[in-house]
């Protein structure tokens, strides 16, 4: 067990990683997220070039200062990664994240959960009698919040993204 | 997707997957193969009868063909190539690979894999080598189309060679050697973004560095195996930076040449069995440089006690060294060499600042003659000190500038603080992984890499059976290397920590039912010389030089013999067990948890 000294509090950072789209990519960077204990919290990947050469993943993990700094390094040091921009640190930066979310019930709660879905701009893609899918898009915290407020009112099931960021402004990361 | 291909028989002037891999390997300017045969690299092999641009070395186990490429390696500064057959052939290859991963060592490994067809169906001798080698290569391939191979085989070397240097695999499916491409493809990936190692530092940070040298009152420098792989040159401009700044040196386990041990200002290695004075120097010095170094946990002891009051500065070209374990006040990415180059060029016509009073400290800490070790032992006083064994080979090798290889140990590190390196790629030892078995292959590889110099194995007698079957290879090939066994008959190593720490309870660590060396040799065709007592060392060792085939020299030594000095795991560098000193053979849980 290598030694440590006591570390600083964890924060949240989100990092952009654009790579070859070869094959075990995915695997070399979640095993190295394994293999050397750092956390991922989310994790989103597609390719992003009209060739398919080129895939853009988002991580978000957490750590102190320190450890961030050398998921940053390690990520840089594999062969398929063109680049990692942690934007977090970069400055001002979007975040979304599209959940689709199931809700049943009938009478009084869900005219409720229709009416929620108004306000957080959340969308019926599919309706029964007694149940609708909602599919909602959004910073994390929004879409954590329509959750909680859907599981008082029949909440059966969620899927969610992982969350895809972006700096703001007109430059590239 | 898939290109086109068709049989070679088709067209007798087009190449197989094979004779393209071959072609590669010459290109790359490969005068040597480790190699072992089996199912899944056939079409290879075939391809290699007969062809004299390339010489296959036959090893007797794919371990063997590992380590021989990280000695081939490290002798010559060139990769190292491993070819080694699907399933068993690539498992027994991993120690090797994850070694050299450890070591930052150059090389290749040429992996047979199943069929296209068959891979995911647990076909016979399947392994999933791209998946065990992942977190122990820099880089590695699966060639599902030999119209790739070219182009892979390209990147695979300048991966392993440039850069940090590393282990590449490429995993050929045999279906792939025997197709013969239609067209050859660049990596469709390949662009200015895919892997661009930076060698050259900003000139700011070289300015900052010298700055900070010049006004350092205690300096030091602290080297490791990055000033080795950057090449001799590198070697030279160390000692020149040394020279025009006057700071005193110490270095890692891996670094061990790039300053020569026969220099005033040389404090000998540093770390858990470091001499007295580089430790101390470490902690007191208040500017700290570290040339391709990467603070390990054997090089720093306790962190939050490492040389608490020192400005540090750290050169390394892999930016994930830089602050992983100890925060650096100047990070410099680059080049040890070039960086080296750079910061002589930036530092001019300067004075050095005077350093009488630091000289002065370390000459006070020399004084305390750490390595000076009892002349008797307790146990055996009529056996030979081991420590005194390596003093002795030292003395009567060194003017023909030997090749030293080592396996695991406490031998390995008597060889490190008793055998003084003058120069750079001499010292070929496993340090990171720490691997049981690899000075025998190593030796031969670093042999057939200088095939006029003398190379021996400092040995243990429990290590060296680790590869013991690579005597067969030194004999076939007609390699003159020497073995040279420190039999303490322990592992003398796991004995001492037993003894330092579990009261002397040496559970599992004597070495019971050796064979006898000396007709073990001779069973190989080499020559076997025992020797059992101090007056007999000199002669041993002359004869041993004298006979121009391989040598087994069994030297049985005092068996309760310990390395020191050492830090114990979890103590500072100012807490070092000298000799002499009291143990009470315990350790609380915390220090028992530390490797
Ligand atoms: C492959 C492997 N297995 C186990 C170990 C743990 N280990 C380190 S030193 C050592 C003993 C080595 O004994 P020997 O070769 O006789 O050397 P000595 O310490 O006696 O000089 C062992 C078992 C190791 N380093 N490598
Ligand atoms: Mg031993």
């Amino acid at each position: 067990m290598p030694m440590k000294i006591a570390e600083a509090a964890s924060e949240r950072h989100v990092l952009a990683v654009t790579v070859d789209n070869e094959p075990g990519i995915l695997a070399k960077i979640t095993g190295l997220f394994t293999a050397r204990g750092y956390n991922i919290d989310s994790l989103t990947v597609a390719d992003i070039t009209e060739d398919h050469a080129v895939s853009r993943i988002t991580i978000v993990t957490n750590g102190p200062p320190s450890v961030i700094d050398q998921i940053e390094a390690q990520l840089e040091r594999l062969v398929p990664v063109h680049k990692v921009t942690d934007l977090t640190t970069a400055g001002p930066h979007v975040e979304r994240e599209l959940a689709l979310i199931k809700v049943a019930g009938v009478g009084e709660k869900r005219v409720e959960a229709l009416r929620l879905a108004d306000i957080f701009r959340a969308r019926p893609v599919d309706t029964t009698t007694e149940s609708f899918i909602f599919e909602i898009t959004g910073p994390p915290d929004k879409v954590d919040s329509f959750i909680a407020l859907m599981r008082e009112l029949g909440l059966v099931e969620v899927g969610r993204t992982g969350i895809v960021g972006m700096m703001r402004g007109a430059q590239g990361a | 997707m898939t290109a086109p291909t068709s049989p070679a028989s088709d067209n007798p002037t087009a190449m197989s997957g094979a004779a393209i891999l071959v072609e590669g390997l010459i290109e790359q300017g490969v005068e040597f193969v480790f190699g072992y045969p089996g199912g899944a690299v056939l079409p290879i092999y075939d391809e290699l009868f007969g062809d004299e641009r390339i010489r296959h070395i036959l090893v007797r186990h794919e371990a063997g063909a590992a380590h021989a490429a990280e000695g081939y390696a490290r002798a010559t500064g060139k990769p190292g190539v491993v070819l080694v057959t699907s399933g068993p052939g690539a498992t027994n290859a991993i120690t090797g690979i994850a070694d050299a991963w450890m070591d930052s060592i150059p090389m290749v490994v040429i992996t047979g894999q199943v069929p296209t067809a068959l891979i995911g169906t647990d076909a016979f001798q399947e392994a999933d080598t791209i998946g065990i080698t992942r977190h122990c290569t820099k880089h590695n391939y699966l060639v599902k189309d030999p119209a790739d191979l070219a182009a892979t085989i390209k990147e695979a070397f300048l991966i392993a060679t440039t850069g940090r240097p590393g282990p590449v695999v490429i995993d050929i499916p045999k279906n792939v050697q025997i197709a013969v491409p239609s067209e050859r493809r660049a990596l469709v990936r390949a662009g200015a973004h895919r892997y661009a190692p930076q060698t050259v530092a900003p000139a700011e940070h070289i300015i900052e560095a010298v700055e900070m040298i010049a006004q350092a009152e205690r300096p030091i420098f602290y080297t490791g195996g990055g000033v080795i792989n950057s090449g001799p040159e590198a070697s030279a401009l160390l000692r020149r930076l040394q020279d025009i700044t006057g700071a005193p040196v110490t270095s890692t386990l891996m670094g061990l040449g790039a300053f020569p041990s026969t220099h005033p200002d040389w404090l000998g290695m540093l770390g858990m069995h470091g001499t007295y004075e580089a430790n101390m120097a470490m902690n007191k010095c208040d500017v700290m440089v570290c040339i391709g170094a990467r603070f390990d946990d054997r090089v720093t002891g306790r962190l939050d006690a490492f040389s608490p009051d020192s400005k540090k500065i750290h050169i390394d070209i892999d930016r994930s060294s830089i602050n992983k374990t100890v925060p650096v006040d100047l990070g410099i990415l680059g080049d040890c060499g070039t960086v080296l180059g750079q910061m002589i060029e930036a530092w001019g016509s300067r004075q050095a600042k005077n350093l009488g009073e630091w000289k002065a400290r370390i000459a006070g800490w020399r004084a305390r003659e750490c390595l000076a070790y009892p002349e008797r032992s307790t146990k055996n006083p009529g056996m030979i000190m081991p420590q005194k064994a390596v003093e002795r080979l030292h003395a009567l090798t060194h003017q023909r500038k030997p090749i030293i290889t080592t396996e695991v140990g406490q031998h390995q590190m008597w060889a490190a603080q008793y055998f003084g390196f003058e120069d750079p790629n001499k010292w070929l030892t496993s340090g990171g992984l720490g691997t049981m078995g690899y000075g025998l292959p190593a030796a031969i590889g670093a042999q057939l890499g200088h095939p006029d110099a003398l190379v021996i194995d400092i040995a243990g007698e429990a290590s060296i059976q680790m590869n013991i079957q690579e005597l067969g290879t030194a004999s076939q090939y007609r390699l003159p290397v020497k073995i040279f066994i420190l039999n303490n008959e322990y592992m003398g190593m796991v004995r001492q920590w037993q003894e330092l720490t579990y009261e002397s309870r040496y559970s599992n660590s004597y070495s019971d039912s050796l064979p006898d060396f000396v007709k073990l040799a001779e069973a190989y065709g080499w020559k076997g010389i025992r020797i059992t007592e101090e007056r007999e060392l000199d002669d041993g060792i002359m004869r041993m030089l004298d006979h121009p085939g391989p040598v087994i020299v069994d030297c049985l030594v005092a068996q309760d013999a310990n390395c020191l000095p050492m830090i114990p795991s979890g103590a500072a560098h100012t807490d070092m067990l000298l000799y002499g000193d009291k143990v009470d053979g315990t350790m609380d849980d915390e220090a028992k948890a530390l490797v």
